[in-house]
């Protein structure tokens, strides 16, 4: 009898080959997870930008995290779709129907969140490099900014799990990442929160984001992130446990 | 008809050569959703190199029993072999014999034909997965389609590189469900033909269908599955001795539409 071997990397590899095709031969996915933030940039820099009193020099250091979460959130909407798709033109089944590494058929998605979010996020850091964005960042701080965006991403990318095997329709599937694309806009990512309305600022000040945004900002410009940096750590965590435990019962549920 | 027994078995005892001959064995396969029972006792066995088909009206509870014997769904009870091995027990060995076609057709439509059939020999782990797309690709006349979206394909096309994504690997079993389904009378003659070239190279494939006729043109035994379970099962020629013998009356033939079609698109193949 032939042994069943785990070719759980090369089936990872072939997943993961296969949907990031998915996103490069979609111009919708490319300019929304990329182009999108990039023109945001661009308006809050020229545009709002002269206006906004934030207390820092350079308005591109002070935009620049907030639109990398923005470029996120709007990245794994899309994992949330291509998974719909997948569960409803029957290809889940085609492949658990497979002797591969069954793992590989959702985590495949997960990689690929973060490998193109990864990309969209270079990206638009090279750009903001071409607007004037600076930092006296060292390699460790570098790092622990890649570990929080990653968090962040793994967090967003598990509630995009949930929505993408319980939605009824391609909308649906799409729809939830709604509300997590203005959380940065109530959010001190913008401008400082001081200069909102009390109940705003209350909630601008308590919410996911803000932590999150001005660890980010510490870390670029090399100043004390203080305790802020553990706030934001602990969201990225918390949030990641909760909708990855969630995730997993409605797959299983599912398949 | 088959050949009920395969040459080279002869020194097995008999109990040992059923199981030799066997691709599927089923006994009192039961699964309900919550409330629902949709199999009530389920028991039918299915030869080896056979084409198989199992007949049931919408929700009869065919695609549940495709689902089980595909690992994709757990039995509540009753036991199912595969291949000689225990669905239950060991899923890895069933779906190493086995491959899926599902009723709708699974292919990724914003890969190319030829990416999707390469994309499934790396998935079976074969070692040379351009050359057996290639292959696939000329044996279901999809070579000039190949590197096109199968997005761009007709329905007709598509289920062929389906069944062709099925061939990857060559599984000694495959599961093809209500496969015609939603095809045009074309495509379905097109898919008609090629159940019938893997039947013949040895292949037992198993299908679901609502059309009686594909049953009959197609399956060297017939099973009827009614509100959750077999009803009868057999030969054509069995099942037909099932009801009165024919009388004989005299009407005028007037040829069906799809005679018709047939004998237009027949002569069309021939030229």
């Amino acid at each position: 009898m032939e042994t069943i071997k785990n070719y759980f990397f090369s089936d990872m590899g072939v997943m993961l080959g296969r949907s990031m095709r998915h996103i490069l031969r979609s111009m919708d996915t490319i300019i929304t997870v990329t182009i999108m933030p990039i023109a945001f940039m661009l308006l809050f820099v020229y545009v709002f930008g002269g206006a906004i009193q934030t207390g820092m020099d350079n308005y591109v250091n002070y935009l620049l995290p907030g639109i990398l979460l923005i470029a996120i959130a709007s990245g794994i909407s899309y994992t949330a779709y291509r998974l719909f798709i997948d569960m409803q033109r029957g290809i889940f089944e085609r492949f658990h129907s497979m002797p591969i590494a069954r793992s590989t058929v959702l985590w495949g998605h997960v990689l690929t969140s973060l490998v193109s979010n990864a990309i969209s996020v270079v990206v638009i850091i090279l750009v903001a490099l071409i607007m004037g964005f600076r930092s006296s960042a060292g390699v460790l701080s570098w790092l622990a900014v890649a570990g929080i965006l990653a968090l962040f991403t793994l967090a967003l990318t598990w509630i995009a799990v949930i929505a993408g095997l319980s939605a009824k329709s391609v909308d649906g599937a799409s729809a939830f990442s709604y509300p997590l694309l203005f959380l940065p806009f109530i959010s001190s990512a913008f401008v400082p929160t001081e200069s909102m309305r009390p109940v705003v600022r209350a909630f601008a000040e308590n919410q996911p984001v803000t932590p999150i945004v001005e660890a980010i900002r510490a870390l670029l410009s090399n100043q004390p992130v203080g305790n802020g940096i553990w706030v934001a750590l602990a969201w990225c965590t918390g949030i990641m446990l909760v909708a990855y435990s969630f995730a997993m019962r409605v797959y299983k549920k599912r398949v | 008809m088959g050949c009920r027994f395969v040459k080279g078995y002869s020194y097995l005892t008999l109990g040992e050569m059923n199981i030799q001959n066997k691709a599927i064995q089923v006994k009192g396969l039961k699964k309900s959703y919550k409330q629902l029972d949709v199999l009530k006792g389920v028991d039918f066995e299915v030869e080896k190199g056979n084409i198989f088909a199992l007949l049931g009206s919408n929700g009869a509870g065919k695609t549940t029993i495709v689902k089980i014997l595909t690992t994709l769904l757990k039995q509540d009870n009753g036991s199912v072999t595969v291949n000689g091995f225990d669905v239950a027990a060991k899923p890895g060995n069933v779906r190493q014999s086995i491959s899926l076609t599902g009723q709708f057709a699974a292919v990724d439509e914003i890969l190319t034909g030829r990416e999707n059939l390469i994309m499934i020999a790396r998935l079976r782990h074969l070692s040379n997965p351009h050359l057996v797309a290639d292959d696939l690709l000329k044996r279901f006349g999809l070579t000039d389609a190949a590197d096109r979206r199968a997005s761009t394909y007709s329905g007709g096309m598509r289920r062929r590189l389906d069944i062709a994504m099925s061939l990857v690997g060559k599984p000694q079993l495959i599961f093809l469900d209500e496969p015609t389904t939603g095809l045009d009378p074309e495509a379905r003659i097109e898919v008609w033909k090629i159940i019938k070239e893997l039947a013949g190279s040895g292949t037992t494939v198993f299908l679901t269908t609502q059309y009686l006729e594909e049953a009959e043109q197609l399956a060297d035994r017939i099973a009827i599955l009614d509100k959750g379970r077999i009803i009868v099962s057999g030969t054509l020629a069995e099942l037909k001795k099932l009801f009165p013998p024919a009388k004989v009356e005299y009407i005028e033939k007037q040829p069906t539409l799809e005679e018709i079609f047939l004998a237009i698109f027949g002569k069309k193949e021939e030229k």
